[in-house]
């Protein structure tokens, strides 16, 4: 009944990992070949395959895990998911319904470890009922704001002998979950003047509108208006990377002048942005001058870190896409004399310190130099999935995202290990595009038996190691807070990564030069079939920049070892 | 502030626990917590009183509506309501005690329902103040054992929460 309503739901591959729970489910998997199973090497695996699956389609991603460790490895995916919403579906054996609460073997509450980090968990209770919770769990993680949904499923309820009468729900419903499909026209109204009458604007979009399909909608309203557009960590891609409109991304390791527009605005229009943290800098500081018009489908996102003055709870795409038509529309055309003058002042500060990073002060290697090497090289359309750090920064920054759902990494939870699984679950999807991940030498090591996988299933990815010798991304706090006491943030014995993807069966490549690095790279992808993994040697001392000063506000940064704001 | 949250939410299994894990993972307070299934038997109302800013309560009951199991929410404290809580106290009574203690049981409108020639058991409803007075009026020294059912509350007029 699971492969069943799997089939029904369109699923073409699933990720996971067999264990006692699941062997009922795994025999059903065999004698059939419409969803086709994909073995990891690691549960957390499966989880980032089938949310990086998710991240470049905006549909739900399977992953199927045995009930004990199987479930416990795949709790990292899962809150990962959680944290960026991303939808997908993670089916976890239980053991018999009878052993729940007997300590048995390989028992663990999974509906209460994952709870936390879930939109929402089922656990089947009778056979016949299978099919709708499944098709609830994709509505659920789908809908709204998207989320993880987990189906524990004991093992007597995929008995094999046991038949029961199976109907797939085309839909279903639930009174106590009504996704809103539309926003308050009243509020977009009101919106739309504040637009119309704005002197100094920005329009922050973030992960909502790539999670929503509304790059199209907001394009056409940021053009039709000449505004500003910075992007979250996981907006990029949401809006082109090289329009001139494009100010870059906002936040922590934001561009100067995007955190400066921020700061001096009088008017900012939030797209499916939470105002995170990481963005804000301290709010009691943040965006003295503006107003505030939040756009977003999850009433709680909203005025939770920072006060809406114009709160509007619906889809990014319904809601811009109202916006726009007003804004056509109206009489009152955008203040084009105030636009003029502030775009002279952003142009002002890109100029000044927009972009930059020094070159001249060593021998090595730059990893924004790789970086900007990737963007050339694939043209800026390829898709990216990153880990966590330096590297991870220095992706966002330096290459240019035209498209959305091309740019795939943790940015919520900052999971290290994400880069690998996540480039795969791409290419098993997407096998004719350019799939490169880019990742630290301390990342990597963190998934590198996927590197089997890759092997087993033919999956061609590219992985850009900026190998900096070193947590890199720990180290910069260090230097920057620990007056450079860098404890535990280097790596003795690192593996001679050429020879251990040899011996996966893999090519490697080692680069210590710039002057080799445009050549390796064209070679590496114009190798379409054979995975390459490219040992990038890296200035191991380098920080990203820009840097916001811990509680400051917006335009409060660091811009190098030496300036500051 | 105190604020007194209604929640009606599908008598699931697993639904509580959705809810009081939210209050802990959200570091949101919980003063008291009440539970029990309605007149329909697939829904339960619960009810919990939490001290917050104005902020914060908005997150809870924005929080308490994203789960999936509740179906519907109300911060009763916005408006006029009626809140009522059960206490069952033991007390040492002998001697004049016992005169003192029936006196003051009668002021609160508690019924003793309990008698041992050394002990009352009394019960009192209303709101959670009026306890807590009650409390204070018979002081430490008597108190063997409280045991209060956490706050219910309603509206006053004819606003409802239902489906
Ligand atoms: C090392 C490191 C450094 C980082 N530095 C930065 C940084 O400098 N800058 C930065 O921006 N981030 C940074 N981050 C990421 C940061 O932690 C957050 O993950 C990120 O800022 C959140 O992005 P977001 O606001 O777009 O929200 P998301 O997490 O993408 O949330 C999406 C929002 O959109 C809403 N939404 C979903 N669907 C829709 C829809 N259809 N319509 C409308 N709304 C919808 C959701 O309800 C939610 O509120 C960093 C992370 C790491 C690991
Ligand atoms: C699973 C996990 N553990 C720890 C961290 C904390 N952390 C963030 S960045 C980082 C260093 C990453 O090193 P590397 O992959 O080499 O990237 P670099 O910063 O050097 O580019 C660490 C340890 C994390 N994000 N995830
Ligand atoms: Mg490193």
């Amino acid at each position: 009944m699971v492969v069943r309503a799997l089939k029904d739901e369109g699923v073409k591959y699933i990720y996971g990992y067999p264990g006692g729970s699941l062997l009922h489910v795994y025999d059903a998997l065999f004698q059939q070949e419409d969803v086709q199973h994909v073995l990891v090497r690691h549960e957390q695996a499966a989880t980032h395959m089938a949310d990086a699956y998710a991240r470049a389609t905006g549909k739900a991603g399977v992953a199927l895990v045995t009930s004990g460790p199987g479930a416990t490895n795949a709790i990292t995916g899962i809150a990962t998911a959680f944290t960026d919403s991303i939808p997908m579906v993670v089916i976890t054996g239980q053991v018999m319904s009878h052993l729940i609460g007997e300590d048995a073997f390989q028992e663990t509450d999974m509906l209460g470890i994952s709870r936390p980090v879930v939109k929402h968990n089922f656990s089947v209770q009778r056979p016949e009922d299978i099919p709708t919770i499944v098709r609830k769990a994709f509505h659920i993680a789908e809908s709204g704001r998207p989320g993880p949904v987990v189906i524990d499923i004991p093992k007597d309820m995929t008995t094999p002998t046991e038949r029961y009468p199976y109907e797939y729900p085309k839909q279903v419903k639930m009174r106590s979950y009504t996704p809103i499909t539309r926003g308050h026209s009243g509020q977009i109204k009101k919106a739309t003047d504040l637009l119309l009458n704005a002197k100094r604007p920005v329009i922050y979009t973030g992960g909502g509108v790539i999670l929503g399909g509304a790059s199209d909608e907001l394009t056409e309203l940021s053009r039709l208006l000449n505004f500003p557009v910075t992007n979250t960590l996981m907006g990029l891609g949401g809006f082109p990377g090289t329009d001139r409109q494009f100010i870059g991304m906002l936040g922590m390791h934001g561009s100067y002048e995007a955190n400066m527009a921020m700061h001096h605005a009088d008017l900012i229009l939030a797209v499916g942005a939470r105002f995170d943290d990481r963005v804000t800098n301290a709010t009691d500081k943040f965006c003295p001058t503006a107003k505030i018009i939040h756009i977003d489908i999850d009433p709680a996102s909203i005025s939770k870190t920072v006060q809406a003055d114009i709160p509007i709870v619906g889809p990014a795409k319904v809601v811009l896409e109202e916006m726009i038509q007003l804004v056509k529309g109206s009489k009152k055309q955008p203040d084009a004399d105030a636009l003029s003058a502030w775009w002279q002042q952003i142009d002002e500060w890109r100029q000044r310190h927009g972009g930059r990073y020094r070159t001249d002060d060593s021998e090595l290697m730059k990893p924004q130099q790789v970086i900007e090497m990737l963007s050339k090289v694939t043209n800026g359309d390829a898709f990216v999935t990153s880990d966590v750090g330096q590297h991870q920064m220095f992706a966002a920054q330096y290459y240019k995202f035209n498209k959305p759902n091309r740019w795939i990494n943790s940015g919520g939870l900052g999971t290290m290990g994400f880069g690998l699984p996540a480039a795969m679950g791409v290419k098993m999807n997407f096998p004719d595009a350019d799939v490169a991940c880019v990742t630290g030498e301390g990342s990597i090591q963190m998934n590198i038996q996927e590197l089997s996988t890759c092997k087993q299933y033919d999956l061609p990815v590219k992985i850009l190691c900026l190998n900096n010798q070193s947590l890199g991304m720990v180290r910069q706090w260090q230097d920057m807070n620990y007056e450079s006491r860098h404890s535990q943030s280097y790596m003795k014995s690192l593996p001679d990564f050429i020879k251990l993807v040899e011996a996966y069966g893999h090519v490697g490549m080692k680069v210590d030069k710039y002057a080799d690095l445009e050549g390796a790279m064209r070679e590496a992808f114009a190798l379409k079939d054979r995975l390459v993994f490219m040992d990038i040697a890296v200035d191991p001392f380098e920080h990203v920049y820009p840097m916001q000063v811990p509680r400051g506000s917006m335009r409060d940064m660091w811009l190098s070892k030496t300036e500051r704001t | 502030m105190r604020h007194i949250i209604s929640v009606l939410m599908e008598n699931e299994p697993g639904a509580l626990s959705r809810v009081v894990g939210l209050f802990s993972q959200r570091n949101f307070n919980i003063e008291s917590l009440t539970v029990a299934p309605t007149e329909d038997a697939t829904l339960s109302r619960l009810t919990v009183t939490t001290i917050g800013n104005d902020r914060v309560v908005e997150q809870i009951t924005k929080q308490l509506n994203k789960l999936i199991d509740v179906v519907k929410v109300v911060d009763l404290s916005e408006g006029e309501h009626i809140e009522r809580e059960v206490m069952m106290i033991k007390l040492k009574a002998s001697g004049q005690m016992r005169a003192e203690i029936k006196r003051t049981c009668d002021i609160f409108r508690g019924q003793i329902i309990d008698v041992t020639p050394t002990t009352y058991t009394v019960q009192l409803v209303g709101a959670s103040d009026k306890l807590d007075a009650f409390i204070n009026a018979l002081g430490s020294a008597s108190i063997m054992e409280v045991v209060r059912s956490g706050v219910c509350g309603i509206a006053r007029g004819e606003k409802v929460l239902s489906l």
